[in-house]
């Protein structure tokens, strides 16, 4: 499987500023793609393109030469959100949103670290980095093909980090889902990812 | 302990409101063949034992008269002010997901009737609908629902643009599960609560029409008949004839205000610290 963004042009609204200009980038599931760019040069933007949240002004993003809305209800592009605590409904248990993603297997729980007691909580009453693993898993279903992680560890500490971006990796490895990593950081995309490309040229 | 004693007090309060508003329609419908009995033998009593808000120039008994007025009322506001949230449901939510044309419809609908004075509007709805009951309970469900309509516009609004909703999306949640996963349990308190708070205006403005002879026939017993009534033997020395409906009719609806309040505060437990 092959995931394409074709001549991708973007602006939000007439007057903006435009965004992405132009731009392409192609990933097979085997690959770990680290995309990196300075804070406002459209990565949250290009992410919320591929994962099909927004429509390109220009161009196409393809799987296996087909549109995104071919494959069924359920996307097999994921995305992680940035911030948590938007994604996830303030009225639903921890439980019942890990029951929106596609079969999530109890292997992901556990290794993304997730404590069979945070199940019972509503999302006010556990943490940032806690709710961010819960995300992670979320998007972690069985027919997810592609993954995109849009800066997902800027709040945890770095042990945290390294124990979710390992098992991450293994788990994609492992299932043949090829990801997206986006961030800041060039010294982590070059620890994880197979190759890295930037946004801003 | 503080947060749950604070829940409990407020349920309490919930619970004290609903029942002493039931006890009043239910008192009125007993008394209603009371209050219609006339009897020149005990005509113009003071306030006193047995007849605590005394009685009227056809000694009639003041007491089962304002409650069976009141009852009469709170039955008609359950009714007007129930159909003037559906009302304000549907546009809401119509307004919301039909489209930019239809939004801008309705908003217009919406402005429109609240840039009508609401008393002036009531009386030439439920004048031309005819006067009498009908006419209220139309005039009453047919000017409430503006401000509801526009809360529960602006709530799916914004919960169509929130995160969490688009991500149910793409994890190939269906449109009419999100709806009622997601959705709705955000608006029902809102609607609830909307709801209640409307009891209070369309009792008053029950009232009021019927007191500037509009509303209800002179022969029902609805406390605008009797306070409008009660107007020409003010000034001859009969204030209870005014004064007991007059109160019992705030402490009503003050009543439906405290309901309201308390039920918002124990659905919508992030405003208990307002």
């Amino acid at each position: 499987m092959v995931l394409e963004a074709k001549h991708i042009s973007f602006r939000y609204g007439k007057e903006s500023r435009q965004i992405l200009e132009d731009f392409h980038l192609k990933m097979t599931r085997e690959e770990r793609v680290g995309l990196i760019a300075p804070s406002g040069f459209g990565k949250t933007t290009f992410c919320k393109i591929l994962a099909g949240y927004e429509k390109p002004d220009d161009g196409e993003v393809l799987l296996d030469g087909r549109p995104l809305s071919s494959f069924g209800r359920y996307c097999p592009v994921q995305m992680i959100w940035q911030h948590p605590e938007q994604a996830v409904n303030p009225r639903l248990k921890m439980r019942e949103v890990l029951a929106e993603g596609d079969g999530i297997e109890p292997r992901v729980i556990e290794g993304l670290g997730i404590e069979p007691d945070w199940l019972n909580r509503y999302p006010g009453e556990i943490s940032g980095g806690e709710m961010q693993r819960f995300c992670i898993a979320r998007a972690l279903g069985e027919r997810t093909r592609f993954l995109l992680a849009d800066e997902i560890s800027t709040m945890l500490d770095l042990i945290t980090q390294s124990q979710i971006w390992s098992f991450l990796v293994q788990e994609v490895e492992q299932r043949g889902i090829g990801l997206l990593a986006v961030s800041h950081s060039r010294e982590l995309l070059e620890r994880v990812c197979t190759r890295v490309c930037d946004l801003d040229v | 302990m503080k947060k749950s004693n604070g829940r409990i007090r407020t349920a309490l309060f919930f619970g004290a409101a609903v029942f002493l508003l039931f006890g009043i329609t239910a008192g009125g419908l007993l008394l209603s063949e009371e209050a219609m009995v006339t009897d020149f033998s005990r005509k113009e009593l003071a306030p006193g034992f047995p007849y605590l808000f005394g009685t009227d120039w056809l000694g009639r008994d003041m007491l089962a008269r304002t409650l069976t007025g009141l009852s009469m009322s709170i039955r008609l506001g359950l009714l007007a002010a129930g159909i003037s949230s559906l009302i304000a449901l549907g546009l809401g939510i119509a307004s919301a997901t039909m489209g930019r044309a239809v939004d801008s419809v309705i908003t217009w609908i919406i402005d429109l009737v609240m840039g009508i004075p609401h008393i002036l509007l009531l009386i030439l709805i439920s004048y031309a609908a005819g006067k009498g009951l009908k006419g209220v309970i139309i005039g009453v469900s047919l000017t409430h629902w503006t401000s509801l309509a526009r809360l529960i516009r602006g709530e799916v609004l914004q919960l169509k643009e929130a995160s969490y909703i688009k991500v149910a999306k793409k994890l190939g949640m269906r449109p009419l599960d999100i709806a009622r996963k997601h959705m709705l349990p955000h608006l029902f308190p809102q609607f609830l609560v909307g709801l209640v708070l409307l009891f209070p205006h369309a009792i008053l403005h029950e009232a009021s029409i019927t007191f500037l002879g509009f509303g209800l026939s002179p022969e029902q017993p609805a406390v605008g008949v009797i306070l409008s009534e009660s107007m020409k033997y003010l000034a001859t020395g009969k204030w209870w004839l005014a004064v007991f409906p007059g109160l019992l009719l705030v402490l009503t609806v003050m009543l439906f205000d405290m309901a309201g309040e308390s039920l918002r505060k124990l659905l919508d437990p992030g405003s208990v610290h307002d």
